[in-house]
């Protein structure tokens, strides 16, 4: 069964709490990594392999500078991963 | 602005070291001989022939938040806390430029590491193995580089005048300090954040020391395992942690009304140029960097009162330390009193001279030498006065206080300070 998309957030927030210490219920759609969640290209990189093998998913250095808000990777996320 | 020659001073100081988190809790810990030295509660040392340290009395991760604590390598974590309380000691609420006390182009920092991210370098080759490459955390460069913790505290104190990372083993810290001192000297800085850190508990370093022949292997007695100038001495024993103080020019600490807590007199450097790793036996490298010190400062023999010595406990390093000394000084080392503090934080490598010139800084102020514990029974080649038993109250009156450093590498530092 593939992640539902409130799955998928719930599960970024917990991602971006343990690497940055942002409250989970901070962590919205509408949130920039960067402008809002303090993530900084390092820790984005924490971010995207900790999303890769929650959700079972890849997602490769080039599409990683598109994912700029929460609803944008969690959009990546719920098209590219595998069905189980 | 650029006047040389400007008289420094000390006006904060930090520590976070194996007897406690701050200065306040380590001199407490000196001055009544505790030994931070224990088993190192690990399966990974388990088959190693040195399975004790001097781990740090508070662990980082209880102090920093773990966001934060994820991005820095553990010597950097210390390097941070211990800069931080300096920063506070010193008067200052904030970073440069927004406390407006200091202009953060003419702040610098000077934090060194003997050894640097280590600890980063090797979990971070297990995670490679173990998990492969995608796993690698992205931090790891800005972790394992030996300027990280420099850096670090740099950014943390908005300092704009330089930070620089001085590498010399066991020698770094003081070589920091020393550099430090000389960068308000000659005008580039009005303030600069300086000391060591080191963080090399992991099994390979250990492993590695312990081939050298440079370990104590008391594994049945960690808190007398460290004993530096007792016949019995069979090595050092590796601790952890930061010393960290504001050095800043007497004219600017005066401006602010900032308290001091002493004058840095100067520095005298050397290098034995005699083998990489082993001490040069008479000492010659050690008496010539001290000769420096005293051709090129005001600092007299007769008011040196207290030496916070290399002593680490090895066989050949203490004695040689003695005898450059007593070539150097003749007798005038008859009223200095020594104390080995590697006997309670163990040896700090890179860190070293950090957290032994807060402590030379702190016995000046408060006129009190901490003790050498474990001397059971003086090496009769320590031709020195050692303090042990009990701190000893040193003189009133301008008196001086000299902290020794050397590493790996022949590299030898000796710095100066004196009562204001």
């Amino acid at each position: 069964m593939a992640a539902t998309q409130e799955e998928i957030v719930s599960g970024l927030a917990e991602i971006v709490n343990e690497i940055a210490g942002i409250p989970v219920e901070d962590v919205q759609l509408d949130k920039s990594f960067t402008d809002d969640l303090d993530v900084d290209s390092l820790s984005m990189v924490e971010v995207v392999v900790a999303a890769e093998e929650r959700f079972d998913v890849k997602i490769p250095d080039d599409d990683v500078k598109n994912l700029k808000t929460v609803g944008d990777a969690a959009d990546y996320i719920a098209k590219h991963q595998v069905a189980k | 602005m650029n006047s040389t020659n400007r008289t420094v001073v000390v006006t904060g100081i930090g520590a976070t070291t194996p007897l406690g988190g701050d200065s306040a809790s380590t001199w407490e810990g000196l001055l009544a001989g505790r030994s931070g030295a224990r088993l190192i509660d690990d399966e990974r040392f388990a088959d190693l022939p040195v399975k004790i340290a001097a781990l740090a009395a508070v662990d980082p991760s209880e102090v920093l938040p773990r966001p934060l604590a994820r991005k820095l390598d553990r010597s950097a974590q210390f390097a941070l806390i211990a800069a931080r309380e300096a920063w506070a000691d010193a008067g200052f609420t904030g970073p440069a430029g927004e406390d407006e006390q200091v202009e953060p182009t003419r702040l610098g920092a000077v934090v060194a590491s003997g050894i640097g991210g280590v600890t980063t370098l090797l979990d971070q080759y297990d995670v490679l193995k173990e998990k492969g490459a995608r796993r690698v955390s992205p931090h790891t460069v800005p972790m394992l580089m030996p300027n990280g913790p420099s850096a670090n505290v740099g950014l943390e104190v908005n300092a704009q005048a330089g930070v620089h990372s001085l590498v010399s083993a066991c020698a770094s810290g003081a070589e920091a300090i020393g550099y430090a001192m000389e960068m308000i000297r000659n005008g580039r800085a009005d303030v600069v954040i300086t000391g060591g850190t080191e963080a090399a508990i992991h099994p390979l370093p250990v492993a590695a020391f312990a081939n050298m022949m440079a370990m104590s292997k008391n594994n049945e007695e960690p808190q007398k395992a460290s004993r530096p100038y007792d016949k019995g001495r069979d090595g050092f024993v590796l601790g952890e942690g930061a010393g960290v103080i504001v050095l800043e020019s007497a004219e600017h600490a005066a401006k602010r009304g900032a308290r001091v807590y002493c004058e840095m007199l100067g520095q005298g450097l050397s290098a034995d140029s005699h083998h990489i790793a082993q001490p040069e036996p008479e000492g010659r490298g050690i008496a010539a960097a001290m000769r420096n010190l005293l051709d090129s400062s005001d600092l007299k023999p007769q008011e040196i009162v207290h030496l916070n010595a290399h002593a680490t406990s090895t066989p050949l390093g203490d004695v040689a330390e003695v005898k450059a000394l007593r070539q150097v000084l003749g007798d005038e080392l008859d009223h200095v009193a020594v104390s080995a503090t590697k006997s309670m934080t163990g040896h700090l490598l890179g860190g070293a001279g950090g957290i032994e010139t807060v402590a030379t800084v702190l016995a000046l102020y408060h006129r009190v030498a901490p003790p050498t514990i474990n001397v059971d029974e003086l090496d009769e080649e320590i031709d020195a006065d050692v303090v042990t038993g009990k701190p000893r109250p040193l003189p009133a009156g301008t008196v001086a206080a000299i902290n020794n450093s050397f590493g790996f590498g022949g590299h030898n530092v000796v710095l100066a300070f004196r009562t204001v």
